[in-house]
């Protein structure tokens, strides 16, 4: 298979192939290796996919299913759904992926028996691209609402206010007819609604599904009708709770207190990042990236970059993969001082907690501002470099923050917080995720490695200059609440110690590969480049066809992947810690809706 | 002993309490509306209260931050502008959200066109504040301001700027992004003198 990756392509890691020998093999005539120029990987017949994926999870060790994602190969007239699996002891990844014709009806068997991280990509899949996944235990939108009508990532889907497939659009050169998008917009004045509607009313189609979802028996008592008489009621928190994070609503069955069921509800600020970033360039993405995780807009650039490097064959230079990896982990110190504080919130104690770490984040904002020019959306990171050198004196800075400011400032956080008991009596024991839980439902990150899985993927298939740096993965072994909490504890201190080998290591030189371009050129075939964000694992598959605007751009989101395992953490638990439970997930919902 | 974390905490909590207090009495009332103050108050020094007396009082802009473009033009001695744009679209092009319009001038009686736009139009509704027109002009004409106190009574007719309201002064320029100012002079004038020699030879 090694002259498949002839030409300019260089992966970072070695070919995916070498680990899984013996799976064509193992399925004659029904897995075959794909053939097309710069793609890697194995075709499985639908029929076959489950017994492949139960065969290649309990044979051949890829217990991670990190990734599901759809593509449209509009001219071909197929449909794909390409699966990326890891083994939890780190690696590069087995691609297998499924085609099935355009025509409906377009069914693909669910993998959400074998692994069940797949759940909600399924789900998504199904709502973008039309695609059905039989055996799939609840297969509904799960972005766009229930009743919307067609499928948008497909390529023949023209959103509202289309312009042309792609970006550029020639109006607006050299002839500049320039006209405001909100004259263009129908409802220009203001919305009526029809006689008969009352809000108060009214309830959303597509609900009546969820709602009948939810695992709901009448109790009677201890079942032998002796007991008391208790009902089970069905609750929605938010919409928008005030502790949510954002525009977020789950839905749990209560008995009593306690959680019997919950689901997760999204995409209230879902825009299609996707289809945006399939009309946009290659580069005009690297700013809506910044937009996904607004926390941790850095490695949100990396993970992109990254991607579209590998599908160049380009690599920066020293300077800027010190530079970038400095940006990469002052971006987790950030995050996770961000989480630490606003999980006190979560937990009761209202804002004094979360603006002594916000305080620390102001000055790595600082230093974000005065390289990138903006605070949080940095756009900094460019293929083949960064986007600029480092001011000066922003060196010095950075040394004193992480060398003197932030060490003393995260001991200080770890006295104030970690022996607290009201911290303790409320995060211990909360929410347990047990380690094969967490890498059935595809937990990344620190929910993957507080339940004592140490995946950590600047270990697991080092990227950037991350094989030369000196530090431990984090890992703690109970899975609850306070050990996620004490976890990213622990990856600030790993981060800084990072940062001080960065610092005291960085070269002089060039910060770009090549002369920066407006127009890259990209040939065609398809790369994953993934990162550890500080949420988990940030993916971008990309699909180039050799023309100027990516033909598939897929995200594999953490925060929105990590709420999968949600339900099962809360199981059981009382109502009242769902919010301390979603608090020590971590997820921010621009990148949770996408 | 129970309770005996939270005690902890509580101290942590007044040391910062405390802090603040110490802080004022370190700069003996001339903590606030004081440059020489505010700028440890925002370095990695800081201590005490963090926040600052906005408007009164103003965070110093790093020279790299970036706001809304704004077109540059130079002055001759008899007062008159030219732009440094030359109307070739990559702005347009490079623009990721599209919110730049330009209209190229042509002479009216060739036809050809004049490197000089008539009209530029930014959306600033639309403008994500990426900086990849100001990265990409080839001419140093497009840049990022540092204004960001843009709000306006009517959005409708007022978020669509035009080329006189985007227009700004070179001196403007040197001013608010001095080292790259120079830097950019600095490659302009190596490569005039680098055609002056290819011309002489």
């Amino acid at each position: 298979m090694e002259e498949k990756h002839s030409g300019p392509i260089e992966t970072q890691s070695p070919p995916a192939a070498a680990p899984a020998e013996g799976l064509e093999a193992r399925f004659p005539g029904s897995v075959r290796r794909d053939e097309r120029q710069n793609f890697d990987g194995y075709l499985v017949e639908p029929g076959k996919l489950v017994e492949f994926a139960t065969a290649l999870r309990d044979e051949f060790g890829y217990d991670y299913l990190s990734s599901v994602t759809g593509v449209d190969y509009l001219p071909e007239e197929r449909l794909e759904v390409v699966y990326h699996a890891y083994r939890s002891t780190g690696g590069p990844a087995l691609v297998f992926k499924v085609q099935t014709p355009r025509q409906d009806p377009i069914v693909v068997p669910s993998l959400t028996g074998v692994y069940h991280g797949a759940d909600f990509q399924e789900r998504e899949i199904w709502d973008l691209y039309g695609i059905r996944f039989s055996g799939h235990p609840d297969l509904r939108r799960i972005l766009m609402w229930e009743g919307f009508h067609g499928h948008p990532m497909r390529k023949d889907y023209q959103e509202p206010y289309f312009e042309e497939e792609g970006k550029p659009y020639k109006n607006r050169w050299p002839e500049g007819s320039v006209y405001r998008i909100e004259d263009k917009n129908p409802f220009h004045g203001n919305v009526q609604y029809p006689d008969e509607f009352t809000p108060e009313g009214w309830v959303p189609e597509g609900d009546d599904a969820l709602y009948a979802g939810m695992k709901k028996v009448s109790a009677g008592g201890n079942g032998d009708g002796r007991g008391l008489g208790t009902e089970q009621i069905i609750v929605n928190l938010g919409p928008q709770h005030p502790s949510t994070h954002g525009v977020f609503r789950v839905v749990v069955t209560l008995e009593g207190e306690t959680i019997v069921e919950l689901k997760p509800v999204m995409g209230y600020l879902h825009r299609n990042h996707e289809k945006i970033g399939e009309r946009n360039t290659y580069l005009m993405n690297i700013p809506f990236t910044d937009r996904l995780d607004y926390i941790c807009s850095m490695s949100n650039n990396h993970g992109y970059v990254l991607a579209v490097e590998k599908l160049m064959g380009i690599k920066p230079p020293e300077r800027a993969e010190y530079i970038r990896v400095m940006m990469v982990e002052l971006t987790r110190v950030a995050n996770h001082l961000w989480a630490i504080g606003f999980l006190l919130n979560d937990l009761g104690a209202f804002f004094t907690p979360a603006l002594y770490a916000i305080n620390e984040r102001e000055l790595i904002l600082d230093v974000f501002e005065a390289t990138s020019g903006s605070r949080m959306m940095c756009n900094y990171m460019r293929f083949g470099g960064v986007a600029r050198d480092l001011p000066e004196g922003i060196l010095e800075t950075v040394r004193e923050l992480v060398f003197e400011r932030l060490p003393r400032r995260v001991d200080e956080l770890d006295a104030y917080l970690t022996g607290n008991e009201i911290v303790r009596t409320r995060s211990i024991g909360v929410g347990v995720l047990t380690a094969g839980q967490a890498l059935d439902y595809t937990a990344a990150g620190p929910v993957l490695r507080a339940s004592g899985v140490p995946y950590d993927v600047r270990r697991a298939d080092p990227y950037s200059i991350y094989d030369r740096l000196d530090f431990d993965v984090a890992v703690r072994y109970n899975g609850d609440v306070y050990d996620r909490y004490l976890l990213r504890m622990d990856e600030i201190r790993q981060s800084l110690r990072i940062l001080r080998q960065v610092v005291e290591g960085i070269p002089g030189g060039e910060i770009q590969t090549g002369k920066p371009q407006y127009q890259v050129r990209v040939p065609a075939g398809e790369a994953y480049g993934r990162v550890e964000n500080p949420k988990g694992e940030l993916g971008f598959y990309v699909v180039s066809n050799g023309k100027p605007n990516p033909w598939r751009y897929h995200v594999r989101a953490p925060s929105f992947i990590n709420l999968t395992a949600m339900g099962e953490m809360c199981r059981g638990q009382k109502v009242a810690d769902v919010v301390a439970i979603l608090g020590s997930i971590d997820i921010v919902l621009g990148e949770t809706d996408r | 002993m129970y309770g005996i974390g939270i005690v902890r905490g509580l101290g942590v909590t007044l040391k910062h309490f405390l802090e603040t207090y110490l802080d004022d009495i370190r700069w003996l009332g001339r903590r606030y509306y004081n440059p020489e103050a505010l700028a440890i108050r925002q370095s990695p020094k800081a201590r005490g209260a963090f926040t600052v007396q906005y408007p009164e009082e103003r965070l110093v802009t790093p020279e790299e931050f970036r706001y809304i473009p704004f077109l540059l033009y130079e002055e001759d001695e008899a007062g008159v502008k030219h732009d440094r744009c030359t109307s070739c679209g990559i702005c347009a092009k490079v623009c990721p959200p599209q919110c730049i319009w330009i209209v190229r001038s042509s002479n009216p009686e060739t036809g050809r066109p004049i490197p000089e736009p008539t009209e530029f139009f930014i959306d600033i509704d639309i403008c994500m504040n990426c900086g990849l027109c100001a990265e990409y002009c080839p001419f140093d004409a497009i840049k990022m301001d540092h204004d960001f106190e843009l709000s306006a009574y009517d959005r409708q007719s007022a978020h669509i700027y035009n080329k006189e309201r985007l227009s700004k002064p070179v001196s403007y320029y040197a001013s608010i992004r001095p080292s790259n100012y120079e830097r950019e002079e600095a490659a302009r004038a190596a490569k005039e003198t680098a055609k002056a020699a290819k011309r002489e030879s």
